[in-house]
């Protein structure tokens, strides 16, 4: 990327920015600058205070001691997102929009246009229209955000900050979300911005993206600044490093081959479920099987329906050499196959509750005895469960939703694992957290595989699925478009598959 | 930062919690020594036995309503459903006088019937809910409506009364003492007991806590939602059924106005009990504490003449806002600085 930014002076300007939250000190001292134009990475662990520095920008945070100064003028923002009426605008990553209301109603909400005291549909609808083909979406300013993919959301927060004259725009994992193709449109999206001079701050897990995108990167480690550097200056992997603070060798551990006589645990044969369509693999005892393909190719539709939750309409399941009809969870759990969700605040933890229930939610009935469920044990689950998964949370009443995305990810993790399962299936199981904790997870997954369980692993992010499987089965629209094994695995045969560019063997 | 964060939500809990569950008590404690001041005989044994029995009606299907509401439903049809069970254990009752006579057999049968009717009631809320992928507030709208019309009907539109020679047999079952205490104290106490049990120690109730919680986690979790759903409104059922057999032999009549706004006023008890309304936590003791809540002041303005008796709807409103105020108070901060 080139640096055209250098000689500039900065819209925004943060200054020995400190952050606590009661006693306890969050940010220590951060200074950094944001030039017209450019894309600034921000980049760090789980807990680097990364989210609080984006908030204390934007003014829903202030901070506790230093300066902002915006233009060059010191400024106090103002609360509550109103400094958008400055050009500063956050998109969460949460995305921000009410999903029933149409795409013109949200980019106008709060500031719709009217005449003689009427909603002014026409013109709305005509400049939501101007702004759409500007970013070149191709959607309907009439659509309503439901029925929109997670991208054209993403999309439609853009088109709103560009509306509000936007400057400056923060974004808090945007890409966390999106698939290839998707963040793909997205970078041409933030190119198109830059070149009008909007300034653009992002956070981003993934250093390959980050590297890719960003004109200069900060570092974050622990609420202290590390380094700010332009991107070319850095390689994902001294990135990766800056921001561990160590020598990250082996992300993924070493791989086992598996037995060559090892007996086929799962077997599936022309399976046909909702979004998914004849599909026939087999999985061995002791295997890890990536599986890989765009958002929407029909893989987590076809493992909902292996593990009971969605119907399947055709084909046969055969596993440990008999016939399998997954009708419920309950019922694919006591045989010992799992799926851990890929959306793990909506479908696989109780936010609101504490880690022990949501530890053996999966395995209650293990933990029910005649008089009711069996506290000890459950005390003792967790125990046991803190200790093997390193999850770190200050006390044992501490709500889930509290919890850093990663210690929230090993809790799920540790959830599923309470089943004893035979055939685990996980699904984008390092989605949105650090590289400290990914490692963890993977060594994790490939001693479980060791020790013999059959595991299945669902990702978009290709070094996983490369770095983790023993074979890799490509989908595409909700068919098998191929499986590779030992050297073909790789990112572009991989792509070639997932857009359909190549078709070939089965499973 | 997270683990900070962490910590201090944590102890934000902590600290609610405690208000939910001793608040509403010290709430019922006040009101005690508030009636003992306007009137010392507000604290006669005979009166607080009074409050006691009366409070077992709605503590009863507050119960009921407790696990109906923590699983993230609502039932409002229990008012209606309790007047409609009341009119066909009276029909039933008085036609089984010509085979059985008036005497234990018959009251059985009708106690049988109701309990019959109950879960029926119950189930159809459920399965409604569930399979039929109807929001429950309106199942039981229609189905409050339903119940209410058929009682009236049963009634043609008047009273349904029943046989004294029943009545005679049947009277112990509300007048009648066991150790000392009115029959319906203890039949509120057992229900009290087995739902605390039920709600807090059991895999059902720990399932109907993550139903409320988040739907989607319970499914995934293994949980047979539909199943745990129906069940809590058959539960609901069973607890109006027990409630209308030991409302039946006090008055001995149903008619159109038997149970009016009785679902109010046990949802009104489940939410000052601290159970939320949007489901996901319950509270069984908070339920208990609620009812009597209710039943006290409508006593405290019965014994004295400070407002006027008419006003009780308004002094029950009045502790319901303040009840959830408090609970959902200024001292909790806006859930956006815990992100």
């Amino acid at each position: 990327m080139l640096d055209q930014t250098g000689a500039q002076a900065p819209v925004l300007e943060a200054a020995n920015i400190s952050k606590s939250f009661g006693s306890v000190p969050v940010l220590f001292s951060l200074s950094m600058d944001l030039r017209p134009g450019e894309v600034h990475a921000l980049i760090g662990e789980n807990g680097a205070g990364k989210s609080t520095f984006m908030k204390v920008l934007a003014g829903f945070h202030q901070p506790t001691k230093g300066r902002i100064k915006l233009d060059g003028r010191e400024i106090a923002l103002p609360p509550n997102g109103e400094a958008e009426a400055l050009g500063v605008v956050l998109i969460h990553q949460e995305l921000n929009l009410a999903e029933q209301m149409t795409v013109e109603e949200n980019v106008f909400l709060g500031r719709e246009m009217s005449r003689f005291g009427v909603l002014d549909r026409v013109s709305m609808r005509r400049a939501v229209q101007r702004y759409l083909d500007q970013v070149g979406l191709s959607i309907s300013p009439t659509d309503r955000v439901s029925d929109l993919s997670m991208a054209e959301k993403q999309m439609v927060e853009i088109v709103k900050a560009i509306s509000r004259d936007a400057r400056v725009l923060i974004m808090d994992e945007p890409t966390a979300v999106l698939t290839e193709v998707e963040t793909q449109m997205f970078f041409d999206q933030v190119n198109q911005l830059k070149a009008r001079g909007v300034s653009i701050m992002f956070v981003s897990h993934k250093l390959a993206e980050v590297e890719a995108i960003a004109d200069r990167i900060t570092v974050l480690r622990d609420g202290h600044w590390i380094t700010t550097a332009t991107a070319t200056d850095l390689t994902t992997e001294s990135m990766a490093q800056l921001m561990v603070g160590r020598e990250l060798s082996d992300l993924y551990p070493p791989m086992n081959e598996v037995d060559v006589d090892a007996p086929a645990v799962l077997k599936v044969d022309d399976l046909t479920a909702p979004g998914c369509d004849g599909i026939s693999f087999s999985l061995r005892k002791g295997e890890i099987l990536g599986f890989s393909g765009l958002v929407g190719s029909g893989r987590s539709a076809l493992f909902q329906a292996l593990v009971g939750l969605n119907p399947s309409t055709a084909g046969q399941i055969t596993y440990n050499g008999q016939s399998f009809r997954p009708t419920s969870v309950a019922k694919a759990r006591d045989a010992g196959i799992v799926y851990l969700t890929k959306d793990r605040k909506e479908k696989g933890l109780l936010l609101g509750q504490q880690m022990a229930p949501n530890l053996t939610l999966l395995a209650l009935s293990k933990f029910s005895g005649p008089l009711g469920v069996d506290r000890k044990a459950e005390g003792a689950a967790m125990t046991r469960a803190t200790r093997r998964f390193d999850i770190r949370a200050k006390t044992n009443e501490t709500l889930v939703g509290n919890l850093s995305g990663g210690n929230q990810q090993k809790l799920l993790l540790a959830k599923v694992m309470e089943a004893d399962p035979q055939v685990l299936i996980v699904d984008e199981p390092t989605r949105g957290i650090d590289v400290g904790t990914k490692q963890q997870i993977y060594h994790f997954l490939a001693a479980l595989a060791l020790e013999g369980v059959s595991i299945v692993v669902i990702s978009s992010e290709m070094p996983e699925i490369i770095g983790m499987s023993h074979r890799v089965v490509v989908m595409r629209e909700g068919k098998i478009a191929g499986t590779l094994s030992g050297d073909e695995i790789s990112e572009q045969e991989i792509m070639r598959y997932a857009a359909g560019l190549k078709n070939g063997s089965e499973a | 930062m997270s683990e900070a964060q962490a910590d201090s939500g944590g102890a934000r809990h902590g600290f609610r919690i405690d208000i939910k569950s001793v608040g509403p008590m010290i709430a019922l404690l006040l009101l005690c020594i508030l009636g003992y001041v306007l009137n010392p005989a507000f604290a006669s044994e005979g009166n607080l036995t009074n409050i006691l029995t009366r409070s077992a009606f709605i503590g009863i299907i507050a119960v009921g309503a407790t696990f109906v509401i923590t699983a993230g439903g609502i039932d409002l049809s229990v008012g209606s459903m309790a007047a409609v069970i009341s009119g066909v254990m009276i029909i039933t009752m008085n036609s089984a006088i010509d085979t059985f006579g008036p005497g234990l057999t018959t009251v059985l049968l009708g106690c049988g019937c109701s309990i019959i009717l109950g879960l029926g009631a119950g189930m159809i809320n459920g399965l409604l809910t569930t399979k039929g992928k109807i929001e429950a507030f309106i199942v039981t709208l229609g189905t409050m409506g339903i119940f209410r019309s058929l009682v009236t009907y049963f009634a043609d539109g008047g009273t349904l009364a029943l046989d004294f020679g029943i009545r005679s047999v049947y009277r112990p079952v509300y007048y009648g003492d066991f150790l000392g205490l009115p029959i319906p104290i203890w039949v509120f106490i057992c229900v009290a007991l087995v739902g605390w049990f039920l709600l807090n120690r059991t895999t059902f109730g720990r399932y109907c806590t993550a139903i409320g919680s988040n739907e989607g986690v319970a499914k995934y979790s293994a949980v047979n939602v539909d199943r745990i759903k129906t069940m809590t409104y058959v539960i609901q059922g069973l607890c109006v059924s027990l409630a209308t057999i030991i409302y039946v032999p006090r008055l001995g009549s149903a008619s159109a106005s038997t149970g009016v706004l009785w679902e109010l006023e046990a949802i009104a008890a489940v939410i000052i009990g601290g159970t939320v309304l949007k489901g996901g936590y319950g509270r069984i003791g908070g339920t208990v504490i609620g009812a009597l809540i209710l039943t006290t002041i409508g006593n405290i303005l019965n014994l004295t003449d400070l407002v006027s008796n008419y006003l009780n709807g308004t002094m029950q409103g009045l502790i319901i806002i303040i009840a959830v105020w408090l609970q959902r108070g200024p001292w909790q901060k806006p859930a956006s600085s815990q992100t």
